[in-house]
């Protein structure tokens, strides 16, 4: 790109001042509550809406049918929305950009294809399938984001056209409709085993260690140049909360969850926390903290602002594509493991509806510019507590979707409302 | 006058398609001056001021920028000679605070991270020196600023770099009498710090009250470009709507094949 000719150093303003003096040197938790205030009045809701409704359905759903609260189905919640979750993840990325990818679903079925037959059939290493499933995802990315980004077909068409196009390829690549089944320990276990109780102890140590450290580091570099930050005791209550919600789910998670011990023991932290944990992790580093993220929310804000500023548009809608699609193959891998095989419906049916709603119910904007990556996690832990819920009280398939889609429905119906009050001010 | 203006056009073609907006058009711009850029709707201005920041390419004519002839082919272009627009429909990304705006495209980075406090500290440091306190926190989006407010973010922006030449396209065409007032005196104040400044503007209480020079765009052909205190309001006016003003402005060849 234009690289060489990149402002080398015009680093200072153009009249330098004693920098600092004219910022606020404190902010007080009453600040920080009035602002946040002023945001939900604002239109930006954020992670409110889904927080607090996986809290009423948990507590809905845990009076009426006590098993709900189990720690057996409490990792089985975690392992059923893990692959949903990832697919959701990416399409954040192209939500924020006010497109939309119709075929992550059976793009992450493509995927999964993909790296069954190459493990069953063709006897690759584990690690080998994989990489060429991650690749096939980064293939159809490119191929989706060039058609919407250089060419200008509406993303919509372009993915339906794939949606179509993928759910054929799956057929044509399992024999029109045989069941790769896959006997590769390492991606089997993905989904199934579980880290030891120590190891999760251990990664949620970690974590905390590291996001503490992250935290630290950014409020005393602006406390000593003077700019306005988060008060410690805020700061403090947050990462409270990070150690008191994670050590009680890895407590919980580390309970002996099998129903005949002398069959065979359960327990640990499933092995696709720590794997969501990462891409969360990653992915929120990389929107929140990186200029390419900084430019996706630019490009999904105003094109043409962007365009002006000098970023290069197309890029960043080719570049989004392309996360969505690897995603999506993480989604995938995950789903054969989960299911021991992959057949033509895997990342079929529902799996794309489910995933597009977990981004939207989490507060991803489907207009643009704005949403997270948590958003998917939050959305998709929603989703997966109405699926998983309705099914112990007993609810047909048909009543779950009826019901996943309404609040689908709902959750959009904020998004649109909370847009138009921010547009009208 | 022998000194070099900043930035000096001659001969600029500009279409679209059939329709040719820009004909054979010459303006320049001098270091601490504000030079006026008037003309009636649809005169060429902002197509102008477009091609000017490299987002128009232009069919034919002369770029010099501090006496060199120099090619814009995009905004970073244009960024990299120190040229600096405030378009009249913002470019502001809603969505973002202020700071991300200010640095948009042109990120302060550490590492393979944003380098968010020092990007404070500038956009700060440079709202100071304008002497904005009209901003509460230089965190807040964009979409909870007022019409003035998001005009002077803009305007900030375009004086965070070490900017050579800022153009400002319509800047109070939208704004109340006292937030005209404050940028216009922001506007004073960037020729004063030694910037060359292209204003446009409809107001000629605003052209006359900042401006050193007037250059008068008429169906898109520079019609004259004249010292402000030569002038009178209703010289410019006329320029501005028939072209010519006494002894000034375009010859009636000009005219009639403009027309
Ligand atoms: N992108 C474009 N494509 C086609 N015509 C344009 C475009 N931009 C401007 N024009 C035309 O060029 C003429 C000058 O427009 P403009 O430069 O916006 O005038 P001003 O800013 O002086 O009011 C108008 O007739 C307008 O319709
Ligand atoms: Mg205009």
């Amino acid at each position: 790109m234009n690289s060489a000719i990149a402002p080398q150093k015009p680093d200072k303003p153009n009249r330098p001042l004693a920098p600092g003096d004219g910022a606020p040197a404190g902010t007080t938790v009453r600040d920080v509550c009035r602002t946040y205030v002023e945001r939900l009045r604002g239109g930006e809701l954020g992670s409110l809406p889904a927080v607090g409704g996986l809290v009423v359905l948990c507590v809905f759903f845990a009076v009426l049918r006590p098993v709900f609260l189990s720690n057996l189905n409490f990792a089985n919640l975690l392992t059923q929305s893990a692959g949903s979750i990832a697919i959701a993840m990416g399409l954040v990325f192209v939500l924020l950009l006010g497109e939309i990818d119709l075929s992550a679903g059976y793009a992450s079925g493509v995927c999964a294809a993909v790296l069954a037959i190459l493990l069953t059939n063709h006897g690759w290493p584990w690690y080998a399938a994989t990489a060429a499933a991650m690749l096939t995802g980064a293939a159809i990315g490119l191929l989706l984001g060039t058609l919407v980004a250089k060419v200008g077909i509406p993303s919509f068409v372009v993915t339906l056209a794939a949606f179509l196009g993928f759910q054929g390829i799956v057929l044509i690549l399992l024999k029109e409709g045989t069941n790769v089944s896959i006997k590769d320990p390492t991606i089997l276990a993905i989904a199934n085993d579980n880290l030891s109780p120590v190891l999760g102890w251990a990664l949620l140590a970690v974590c905390v260690v590291a996001v503490v450290a992250l935290q630290l580091r950014r409020s005393s570099d602006r406390r000593k140049r003077g700019l306005p930050g988060i008060p410690s005791s805020v700061l403090a209550a947050r990462i409270g909360a990070i150690v008191v919600l994670g050590g009680t789910a890895v407590y919980l998670l580390n309970q002996e969850r099998s129903r005949n011990v002398l069959v065979g023991s359960l327990k640990g932290v499933p092995i696709v926390v720590p794997v969501i944990a990462a891409l969360l992790l990653l992915g929120t580093l990389t929107l929140q903290r990186t200029g390419f993220g900084l430019h996706v929310y630019a490009v999904g804000g105003s094109p043409e602002a962007a365009r002006r500023a000098g970023i290069n548009v197309a890029f960043i809608r080719i570049s989004a594509f392309v996360i969505c699609s690897c995603l999506a193959a993480v989604g995938g891998i995950i789903a054969a493991s989960r299911g021991n095989s992959v057949d033509p419906n895997t990342g079929g049916s529902n799996v794309l509806l489910l995933a597009v709603g977990s981004a939207v119910i989490g507060g991803t904007s489907l207009f643009g510019g704005r949403g997270r990556v948590v958003d998917a996690v939050l959305g998709g832990l929603v989703v997966a507590v109405i699926q998983n819920g309705m099914g112990l009280m007993g609810y047909s398939s048909g009543v779950k979707y009826a019901v996943t889609g309404s609040v689908l429905l709902v959750a959009a119906g904020v998004d649109a409302l909370s847009r138009r009050r921010s547009v009208q001010r | 006058m022998t000194r070099t203006p900043i930035l000096e056009l001659r001969g600029i073609d500009k279409s679209f398609g059939a329709v040719q907006v820009l004909h054979d058009v010459a303006l320049s711009a001098y270091a601490g001056e504000v030079t006026a850029l008037v003309g009636d709707n649809g005169a060429g201005k902002s197509t102008l001021v477009k091609c000017i920041g490299g987002i128009h390419p232009i069919d034919a004519g002369d770029y010099l920028f501090e006496g060199r002839p120099v090619q814009v082919h995009s905004p970073r272009d244009a960024a990299e000679l120190g040229v600096e627009i405030v378009y009249q429909d913002l470019a502001l990304c809603d969505n973002l605070d202020i700071v991300q705006n200010m640095f948009l495209g042109r990120e302060k980075r550490r590492g393979a991270f944003l380098d968010d406090s020092t990007m404070e500290e500038m956009a700060a440091a440079t709202l100071k020196g304008l002497s904005v306190r009209t901003v509460k926190s230089l965190r807040q989006k964009v979409s909870s600023l007022s019409g003035g407010q998001r005009q002077t973010v803009a305007i900030a922006k375009a004086v965070l770099w070490n900017s050579k030449l800022v153009i400002l396209d319509e800047p109070t065409a939208a704004l109340g009498v006292a937030q005209t007032a404050q940028v216009l005196e922001l506007v004073r104040r960037l020729a004063d710090n030694g910037l060359a400044v292209v204003l446009i503007s409809h107001n000629m209480n605003d052209v006359f009250a900042v401006s050193d020079r007037i250059a008068a765009l008429y169906l898109g052909r520079m019609a004259a470009q004249v010292t402000t205190s030569d002038v009178t309001h209703a010289q410019v006016v006329e320029l501005i709507t028939s072209g010519r003003s006494g002894d000034l402005g375009l010859t009636t060849t000009a005219n009639g094949a403009a027309a």
